[in-house]
């Protein structure tokens, strides 16, 4: 399996690998990327155990990575405790992508990228057909953000890991998402100099929905691809952030009009109701419709 | 006044006008209103008894009779084990016992099937160690399993017939006026006395067990007094927590959620989403969750509907209150807030189980419903439900109103999750036929809907509304994939349940698991 760069990534939900029943229904919810995890959510006497489960999960569950209806990643542990193993578990799989936790340098994610290719050789994969997704969850790592995002061509996006991140900063989260500001620019920055995702952290209190689309909205102005889900109920309120009014869903469909129409005239100018259609403004026509698309709205 | 002294009275003999002979003419008491003659009003109309004993003795009881218990206290009751310890006490044998449903509470019932008080079991479901005692073939007849309606229709017809009715009542006043709660709150709360009043009115003798005397009259009454033979006053019928819990509480888990979201999408596109609709919900995770995502709905579409049947719960109080469900009609109310508004709504009505489901009453609510939504223990390719054995085979459910609502819904909805744990919920053929395919319309699972082929207007509609469909095979392969085909169940020849279709046929039989 290779992977696709430009993908809906609105949300990410996250997946204990040593919660079977967890990954049986995984794919059901709706999310546009699964990660299966190896780190943070087991602990460290069950570590082998989730890793023999997200293997066979991968192995025997259709989660719809194949026809690109979700895409799935795996997060490993760090390299030098346990990171490697976890590689060798599923990258010859060819069936998901990888997430590299705790990025502070360019040099973490090179010699992830070493291992991965020298597994995809062993396993007969193609080198550099395993993505990867780099997750920054310290001071330094956000400071290096934008050569991280730029390290690797496998890089489909950088994530920021919340918790970590403030403690770091020492600080702690906020409900209004203060003390995220500079990280979520500057990671924001980095991803799209480097065109890649950025993706957003979780939002702890499931139960509060209300927190949840606060700052999903604040992201989605931002100019963030999505945010990470922890529960499979903070899906649909995030997707409806994400989701463009009928207006300009309209607007967005008279916008590729005008682009065929001026393909079909051969003219390289876009024209709506008199005016001049940027560039730019195509762009984001498309990714609106392909926002409408995914609640089948169109 | 002395009617014969009045010019040209008839004698009591109106053959001439083709009238009844009637009783003769009136001849005046001469002590109506004696102190003597009011005295003994008094006493008649005073049902209370000094003791169980005594009230069983006066029943007439013998051996190898029929008696009868409802299910309105769940799981909290105290009345069926109280009876029938006093019965083994008093030396009965070879009893029948017909309840309108039996719980874990009753696990002591083996001890009184063992030492041959119990011979026979009626019943809608059966949980617990007796369930795993029964499968395991306690009993030398096989237990009788009907749905609400189908015992209703079985009492009615003397299919079933009931010598007495030991009828635990959270109040009643000494004429035996019974109720499911009491006008000034005090005492238990179990709301509505719907299964009980088909038993008060066909039992040959009533007896109304009760912790609650209130002064006459106990009005309104589930249960009238003419219904009533003896009344005993015992110390306690049932544990208020095991009765019922304050709301039943929407779920949290998202599977459920998910299901439960999908059936209200279902129903607003299935063309019986109109203003004055009708539902019935259950009261699983996802069915009951169904009422939230509708409500949502209604509020969009300004859409209310006439009624909500059923266990009523406090999701469906809430919506009666708001406005967006007219009336509510309850045959038993789940919870303490449904049984609160049973009390205080004056269009929240008292049913009974016939007026319910009874498929010998014509006009049978369940036949007037739009939509219901059920849940199931699994659902075979040809849309059979079973809600009575697991994939054990073993008992460990009841039928309710399951098979009674999808036959008389216009639309019967099953909720069910694809999978639990490794068991496969759609299956090829369910292990025991509890509600006939012919009647279930759509399955909604968590990984796909299947409409009944039979439905074709549903399946256009659904599609029509872009809903994604998939066959009931489908989903079968789609579960086998994940969990493969599990064993099958090993069971020995013995049969130790009956399950009889809401019309007293024989639906299915259920078979000992081998121990």
């Amino acid at each position: 399996m290779s992977f696709t760069k430009d993908r809906l990534r609105r949300t990410m939900l996250f997946i204990p690998g040593n919660n079977p029943g967890m990954l049986r229904d995984c794919h059901i919810y709706g999310a546009d990327c699964i990660m299966l995890d190896l780190e943070d959510s087991v602990s460290i006497y069950e570590k082998d155990a989730a890793r023999l489960l997200v293997r066979s999960a991968l192995q025997s569950m259709d989660y719809g990575q194949q026809d690109g209806r979700t895409e799935v990643l795996v997060r490993i542990n760090d390299l030098k405790s346990g990171g490697l193993t976890d590689l060798e578990a599923v990258v010859p799989l060819g069936k998901t992508l990888i997430r590299l936790p705790k990025t502070e340098t360019p040099n973490d994610v090179l010699e992830c990228e070493a291992e991965i290719s020298r597994l995809e050789k062993a396993a007969g994969l193609e080198v550099g057909s395993t993505g990867m997704m780099a997750a920054i969850e310290s001071a330094e790592g956000i400071l290096n953000a934008r050569d991280i995002a730029k390290a690797s061509q496998r890089l489909v996006g950088i994530a920021l890991g919340a918790e970590d991140y403030v403690t770091d900063l020492k600080t702690t989260r906020s409900a209004e998402g203060t003390e995220l500001l500079f990280g979520r620019s500057m990671l924001l920055h980095a991803a799209r100099a480097a065109g890649i995702a950025a993706i957003d952290c979780v939002y702890s209190n499931v139960n509060d929905e209300e927190g949840l689309v606060a700052q999903a909205k604040l992201v989605h102005t931002l100019g963030f691809d999505g945010k990470s889900v922890i529960n499979p109920r903070q899906i649909d309120p995030i997707h409806q952030v994400f989701t463009p009014t009928q207006k300009d869903i309209e607007k967005a469909m008279a916008v590729i009009a005008a682009l065929k129409e001026a393909e079909q005239k051969g003219s390289g100018v876009i024209s709506l109701g008199g005016r001049m259609v940027d560039r730019p403004v195509v762009k984001r026509a498309l990714y609106q419709l392909e926002l409408a698309k995914a609640m089948r709205l169109i | 006044m002395n009617n014969q002294a009045r010019k040209g009275f008839p004698q009591g003999d109106f053959s001439w006008a083709g009238l009844p002979a009637l009783y003769g003419p009136y001849v005046p008491a001469p002590d109506a209103k004696s102190p003597d003659r009011m005295a003994q009003h008094k006493q008649e109309q005073n049902k209370i008894l000094g003791s169980l004993e005594e009230a069983v003795r006066l029943s007439g009881l013998r051996d190898g009779m029929t008696i009868s218990f409802h299910h309105h206290f769940r799981n909290g009751d105290y009345v069926v084990n109280m009876v029938l310890d006093k019965l083994a006490e008093m030396g009965f044998r070879d009893l029948t016992l017909a309840a309108s449903s039996l719980s874990a509470v009753h696990d002591s019932l083996i001890r009184h099937i063992q030492s041959g008080l119990i011979r026979r079991i009626e019943t809608s479901g059966l949980r617990g160690r007796l369930a795993k005692a029964v499968s395991r073939g306690l009993m030398d007849i096989p237990v009788i399993f009907r749905s609400h309606g189908g015992r209703a229709y079985a009492i009615e017809t003397g299919e079933l017939k009931i010598d007495v009715a030991f009828l635990g009542a959270p109040s009643c006043d000494p004429s035996g006026n019974a109720n499911g709660y009491a006008r000034d709150g005090e005492g238990i709360f179990c709301g509505s006395l719907g299964y009980a009043k088909v038993d008060a009115a066909y039992a040959s003798k009533v007896i109304v067990l009760t912790s609650h005397i209130v002064p006459y009259p106990n009005a309104p009454f589930g249960i009238p007094e003419n219904d009533v033979d003896y009344i005993v006053e015992v110390d306690e019928i049932g544990d208020p927590a095991g009765i019922m819990t304050g709301a039943t509480r929407f779920t949290q888990n998202p599977k459920e959620l998910l299901i439960a979201k999908t059936a209200a999408n279902v129903i607003e596109a299935s063309g019986r989403f109109y203003n004055g609709f009708s539902l019935q919900t259950g009261t699983g995770g996802a069915s009951l969750a169904v009422s939230r995502f509708l409500r949502e709905k209604m509020l969009a579409k300004g859409i209310t509907a006439s009624f909500a049947l059923g266990g009523i719960t406090g999701s469906m109080v809430e919506m009666h209150e708001e406005g967006l469900i007219k009336k509510l009609l309850d045959v038993q109310s789940f919870d303490l807030r449904a049984a609160e508004s049973l009390k205080n709504n004056h269009f929240h009505q008292q049913i009974s189980a016939s007026y319910y489901a009874s498929p010998g009453n014509p006009g049978t609510a369940v036949n007037q419903l739009d939509v219901v939504v059920l849940s199931a223990l699994e659902v075979d390719i040809a849309f059979n439900v079973n809600v009575l054995t697991g994939s054990d085979g073993v008992i460990r459910g009841a039928i309710g109103g399951h098979s009674d609502t999808a036959a008389g819904a216009n639309i019967a909805i099953v909720t069910v999750p694809l999978i639990r744990g490794r068991i496969p919920s759609i299956v090829s053929n369910v292990g025991t036929v509890v509600t006939p395919g012919c009647t279930v319309d759509v399955v909604v699972t968590d990984q796909g809907t299947a409409v009944n082929p039979v439905r074709k207007d549903l399946i256009e509609r659904l599609a029509a509304a872009g809903i994604p469909l998939c066959s009931i095979e489908e989903l079968q392969r789609k579960a086998e994939a994940v969990v493969g085909k599990p064993e099958p169940i090993r069971f020995t020849d013995q049969v130790v349940g009956v399950v009889a279709y809401r019309d007293n046929r024989v639906i299915d039989v259920i078979r000992a698991v081998h121990a």
